[in-house]
């Protein structure tokens, strides 16, 4: 123990020391090269943008299935491959294989990884054992398995280089979301807000594996890594206790506050940027306070997790609006002035536009014009409100109260959009995002905790917007207005990733297994091909001998395969009701694969 | 560890204390368990649902398993609506919407068609799993976790109703009163740690 202690304050005194950004360095120059696609989005922005244009919007209608592989895997997979160079890393759900294919080589299988893992951390994953990719650096691909192991692989051949815990699944911790590799250390978030774990992003030294810091969404402040002085909260410091002053005496402990989602870097300013999930539990009324810093936009210090900025979107939660979808960092024209801007779409249906320099809130819209929990964001910087959202009583299940159902609430617990990543194409300077267009009814009452026992205490149960049959849009947003450019209804909700390119084509996979291109500028849908399973993976695309190629996993399942599986239900309906809406069941049914695409030769 | 631990109101089914229950749970499910491996399962299973008995707003069949009763005008018994909202805050997750299923756990309203009470009770208070080269599914052991094990009847007296048709797929509009005699096994099951 003490020799891993020793060997811990070495990793981290080396790192510092050195500063070494080799693997920075080559990750940023390879994410350059739009042959490759090197990272969970694609470049470390997170924009999901590839400057490749040899498919157009002029003859994607041509494009055509070039090969397809089995992941020998059932179940939902989200995520998508990774190109380096001649070499693709397909990762699966549990039991988390992953898959090195030599696309030079008939797309060969060079090696495979497949750990042995405890099966009992299958329910312990709250919705499906999901995992949403590897990543890569210094030649190692890091994967980040459900029960918690961070692993580092040899990318040649597979061989574990080293392994570390980074959580305990016996109290509900898992792993589900994909690693980010910055200079030399590689980060990594955790699941576990429906078993009120105490959620962290933590940076593991990538040679050794040794933690470097780890950084909690609530706490203390030298468990959160702020400083009361210097880290901000809309412009002001955030101050001492800044957590724990909003929870009711220790039940930060068991907060959640998760970090499930995406994380992006800005290497200019060495920030690291993510997001933090629900509060424990579900119910409102049993944790009084804002809950800090639960539903929180964090901006962090790559070398040290120090905060430099957050802000928090939701305070104390009442709907289960987790804060962790995907950052999109771009520099835009605002106002006359060059900015370098932060465009997140968050589950609560707002979607934000921050300076990402320093946190100041510039843009709060509703991205689906169902949202009715809120009428807006207080922008009013005098305001003792300002950043707040301001709730509506009837759609607030605080204030209508436990044991209590709570109707019509848009969007429903899924929110208007998921992990599901979005794409921005500094072409159009239009984001494409795919949506849930879901409501729900909400009932929170009290529940009692039980380490690694589920900790949910709401009974929900959703529909489609009163009036309306189809539960998912995709749309093009404007981050600078706040506005939609264009908006194509989709039957069920689209939890695929999305694909901007130079060609001026959107890619999007729907749930019933459709990969689909529509034109950046209009909408257009242009081409659409039904792949073996429903699609909950992101779309990807790379460049191997000459040839642009599209690539998306299928295989149906997530959050979306329990809601949607069955149909959703017609509150209106009454006793003896069948499902009012498509299950989703009549359309797909389970099975890995990736489906590639080009055009023909 | 909250505050208001003591007093909470609506916690708890059975009136024997929750350690006393967990181990009625674990001594059936052992003993269930034996029964299915003998093959006997089917002797309940086709058992007529209808309630023939009541006690404290808890309903039997004539085989003295828990079963729903829904009257004329719909309203339903305090138990199928205390199951419809327990099921869909520690169920759902996984089994789906209404006992519908998803897309990797059983339809719960088509699963109850066949299982007996007490191979209901005993596979979600010991789990169970079904881990094979082509699927991996895993029912976690409920039985330590209160929020489930002291609901354990409110669960199957719903469930049993959905396989009979006789609740549809929304929440009940109306119900039974909560009894006395419910709220404070509730409480006691619920409020000991």
């Amino acid at each position: 123990m003490r020799k891993v202690l020793f060997a811990t304050c070495l990793g981290s005194m080396a790192a510092f020391a050195t500063g070494s950004a080799v693997a920075n360095d080559e990750l940023i120059k390879m994410s350059q090269n739009p042959k490759d696609w090197v990272m969970p989005a694609g470049d470390y922005a997170n924009t999901r943008y590839s400057k490749l244009n040899q498919i157009t919007a002029a003859n994607v209608s041509k494009l055509q299935v070039a090969w397809t592989f089995s992941t020998g895997v059932l179940r939902g997979h989200e995520g998508g491959p990774l190109i380096v160079g001649n070499m693709m890393y397909v990762h699966t759900p549990f039991p988390n294989k992953v898959y090195a294919l030599d696309l030079s080589k008939e797309n060969q299988i060079v090696w495979k990884y497949e750990p042995k893992q405890d099966p009992n951390v299958i329910p312990v994953m709250c919705c499906d054992t999901v995992n949403r990719g590897v990543a890569y650096g210094d030649g190692k691909i890091f994967l980040h398995q459900a029960d918690t192991t961070l692993v580092a692989l040899d990318a040649k051949t597979g061989k574990v280089e080293w392994s570390v815990k980074n959580g305990d699944p016996g109290k509900g911790a898992t792993g589900t979301s994909a690693p980010l590799v910055v200079k030399d250390k590689v980060m990594i978030g955790i699941s576990g807000g429906e078993f009120g774990v105490q959620c962290h992003v933590t940076a593991y030294d990538i040679k050794s594996g040794k933690q470097v810091w780890r950084a909690y969404s609530e706490g203390p402040d030298d468990q959160i890594l702020v400083d009361p002085e210097k880290t901000t909260d809309l412009g002001k410091p955030i101050g001492k206790d800044s957590s724990l002053k909003t929870w009711q005496g220790d039940q930060w402990k068991i907060g959640g506050g998760c970090t499930w989602g995406w994380l992006s870097y800005d290497p200019s300013l060495n920030m690291v940027y993510y997001g933090s999930g629900n509060p424990s539990t579900w119910n409102p009324k049993q944790r009084p306070g804002d809950n800090k810093w639960s539903m929180t936009i964090f901006a962090r210090n790559a070398d040290t997790g120090m905060a430099r900025w957050v802000y928090q979107m939701t305070p104390h939660d009442e709907w289960d609006y987790d804060g962790v979808n995907e950052m999109i960092l771009s520099d835009q024209q605002l106002n006359g002035a060059e900015r370098k801007l932060l465009t997140h779409f968050d589950r609560n249906g707002l979607a934000y536009t921050l300076d990402r320099t320093n946190g100041e809130l510039l843009v709060a819209e509703k991205y689906d014009p169902k949202v009715n929990w809120t009428t807006g964001v207080d922008m009013n910087k005098s305001s003792p409100t300002y950043g707040r959202p301001k709730v509506v009583s009837q759609y607030s299940t605080e204030q209508t109260g436990e044991d209590k159902n709570t109707k019509g609430v848009c969007p429903a617990a899924l929110g208007t959009k998921d992990e599901q990543p979005a794409a921005y194409s500094p072409d159009t300077q239009l984001f494409y995002v795919p949506t849930n267009h879901v409501c729900m009814d909400y009932e929170p009452f009290k529940v009692s905790y039980t380490a690694g026992q589920p900790y949910v205490g709401a009974t929900l149960s959703m529909y489609p917007p009163p009036g309306e049959s189809h539960m998912g849009n995709f749309i093009a947003w404007d981050n600078k207005t706040g506005k939609i450019i264009w908006s194509n209804k989709e039957q069920f909700s689209v939890w695929s990733g999305a694909l901007a390119t130079a060609g001026g084509v959107v890619f999007y996979g729907t749930l019933e297994g459709y990969l689909k291109a529509v034109d950046a500028k209009t909408g257009k849908e242009l081409y659409k091909f039904k792949t073996p399973s429903g699609i909950i993976g992101n779309v990807t695309t790379y460049e191997n001998g000459g040839r642009q190629y599209i690539a998306v996993l299928s295989g149906v399942g997530g959050w979306a395969g329990i809601g949607l599986a069955a149909g959703l239900t017609d509150p209106t309906a009454g006793l003896g009701a069948v499902g009012g809406y498509a299950a989703l069941s009549n359309y797909t049914s389970l099975g890995g694969s990736l489906t590639v695409f080009a055009l023909p030769q | 560890m909250f505050r208001r631990v003591e007093s909470m109101r609506r916690n708890t089914c059975h009136r024997i204390p929750r350690d006393k229950l967990l181990r009625t749970i674990w001594f059936v499910g052992a003993a269930m368990i034996l029964v299915v491996s003998g093959g006997m399962t089917s002797a309940e299973n086709a058992s007529d649902p209808t309630a023939v008995k009541s006690e404290d707003g808890k309903y039997f069949d004539k085989d003295g398993n828990p079963t729903f009763k829904v009257a004329a005008d719909g309203t339903v018994d305090w138990y199928t609506y205390s199951g419809y909202r327990r099921y869909h805050s520690e169920c759902h997750v996984c089994h789906g919407p209404d006992g519908m299923g998803s897309t990797y756990a059983p339809a719960l309203a088509d699963s109850l068609k066949t299982m007996s009470y007490g191979d209901f009770v005993s596979v979600v208070a010991s789990g169970r799993k079904n881990v094979s080269s082509s699927q991996e599914n895993v029912m976690p052991a409920l039985g330590d976790n209160p929020n489930v094990a002291c609901y354990m009847d409110d669960l199957y007296i719903y469930l049993r109703a959905r396989a009979n048709d006789a609740v549809g797929r929304a929440r009940p509009a109306k119900k039974e009163d909560k009894t006395d005699a419910y709220t404070q096994a509730e409480n006691s099951c619920m409020s000991r740690k």
